[in-house]
């Protein structure tokens, strides 16, 4: 494949970057999306041009590192996948591939594709855990009954690798799937319940002071999501703060 | 509780419940508007009686206007601190690959139904409120002693050009629909097991009482 690749190139975060040009030859089908990215960078570096910086890590869809706006969609035209699990053969011979990093206030750009996303991280520091004293003591996971639909919908909410697919490839920045699925995901289970009133309300406190967008529903977020979490985590997370901020 | 409207999804419940009490106005408006065709006593009657009625117009008209007000102004501070969140755009967007024009463009069909809702007030709701409060004729009547109501929605809805806009006003209210009632409802935290019904429910809702209010228009122009 023969594949013309126009991707933003910022030096450094104070940088102000632009869209640059980079035409790429005998690119095979079966690689995947970043082993492509590895050998324009193994071309530019023969050149003695710097490489294009990328996030990834495992390369196998599970740890949410790689995070690409390709052709106008987080993780590309794909459903249900990272950008590691992207494979060349999606796109056509001599087509033009338009590489962005995730564009977002709450996540700057370090550098070309590269954001800085530890907002999230902040995030689930103010709440996205709880409080049990494991050293000793620990307890038969078993021990409390838990209601299968309550433990499935958990374990759905559960598997948000925190990409940030979700705020790349909503039109306000938001992160409410991102946010509803952590909270969701102890929400429904008894070990969650005892924190969550404090926990929603400190994590939505949090989310709002990173500078996100506010959710207007347009459930772009569910579809782009590789994970596939659902807006109604959402929901439920909207349930959880109201009802918390009554009580408070 | 008193930081809920500074927070996110408090304002966004705001936002849903003004939405949820418009809706029902607008249905309330439209149940009566529909009365014009069928039997133009029974609006007149319904008419004067919303016109007339206290606790209609010092309780529910206030309620109304502020419900109205508030929407719109929420409608545009949000978008505004949206677009903030978003300091540098995208080279290329591809919206429509994971969501429908509707729910990405509510800020231009409402702007559209604001634009609308001026020239309504300036149609029926401003020369109402002159003839009652200014010039203080509750009556209702013509000098012929009949009741006004049908009478003047007619003679407006003879002009060509105010049942065009009329008719273009109320498709940028389908649109704002199709998107907003149920937003509505995933934004005060209702999705479960009545979501897909409520999606049904949402779109008869959506293209149906705009549609109605096309008909009640177009009607009224090609018979009188």
């Amino acid at each position: 494949m023969n594949l013309t690749l126009k991707i933003w190139r910022q030096a450094n975060a104070n940088d102000k970057g632009k869209m640059v040009d980079y035409p790429i030859s005998n690119i095979s089908p079966d690689m995947s999306f970043l082993e492509m990215l590895d050998v324009l960078n193994n071309e530019l570096i023969e050149k003695g041009e710097a490489p294009v910086s990328f996030d990834h890590d495992c390369r196998e869809g599970i740890c949410g590192s790689c995070s690409l706006y390709i052709n106008g969609e987080a993780h590309g035209p794909d459903r249900l996948i990272t950008t590691c699990q992207l494979h060349m053969r999606t796109f056509k011979d001599g087509e033009t591939i338009t590489i962005e990093p995730w564009r977002a206030s709450a996540f700057p750009v370090i550098k070309d594709l590269v954001v800085d996303r530890t907002a999230f991280d902040r995030i689930q520091h103010a709440g996205g855990f709880i409080s049990v004293n494991t050293s000793g003591n620990t307890i038969d996971a078993n021990a409390i009954p838990v209601n299968k639909q309550d433990a499935d919908d958990a374990f759905s909410a559960a598997t948000c690798i925190g990409c940030g697919a979700c705020v790349a490839s909503c039109k306000n920045s938001s992160a409410m799937l991102f946010v509803g699925a952590k909270v969701s995901q102890f929400a429904l289970l008894p070990q969650g319940k005892v924190e969550a009133t404090e926990r929603v309300l400190n994590m939505v406190k949090q989310m709002d002071e990173e500078g996100f967008g506010n959710c207007t529903n347009t459930g772009a977020c569910e579809v782009e999501c590789p994970k596939g979490i659902s807006l109604e985590n959402i929901a439920r997370m909207n349930r959880e703060y109201l009802s918390a901020a009554l009580k408070g | 509780m008193s930081g809920i409207l500074n927070s996110s999804i408090g304002r966004k419940f705001a936002m849903a419940l003004s939405a949820l009490f418009l809706m029902i106005f607008i249905l309330q408006h439209f149940a009566i508007n529909i009365l014009s065709v069928f039997s133009p006593d029974a609006f007149n009657e319904a008419s004067h009686f919303m016109g007339t009625f206290w606790a209609v117009q010092y309780l529910l008209q206030p309620v109304l206007i502020l419900g109205v007000i508030f929407h719109f102004v929420m409608g545009f501070v949000l978008e505004i601190r949206n677009n903030k969140a978003r300091a540098i755009s995208y080279a290329k967007n591809n919206g429509a690959a994971n969501s429908s024009w509707m729910s990405r463009n509510m800020i231009w069909s409402g702007g559209f139904i604001l634009v609308f809702l001026i020239i309504h007030f300036i149609d029926f709701w401003i020369p109402e409120i002159n003839t009652k409060y200014i010039v203080g004729d509750m009556s209702g009547t013509l000098p012929s002693g009949e009741f006004r109501y049908h009478e003047e929605l007619v003679h407006k809805f003879k002009d060509l050009w105010r049942v065009a806009l009329y008719c273009v006003g109320f498709v940028f209210l389908s649109l704002h629909l199709l998107h907003g009632f149920n937003s509505a409802f995933q934004s005060i935290g209702a999705n479960n097991k009545y979501t897909k019904g409520l999606k049904g429910f949402s779109k008869i809702y959506a293209i149906g009482v705009p549609v109605g209010f096309i008909f009640i228009a177009v009607y009224h122009f090609l018979n009188h």
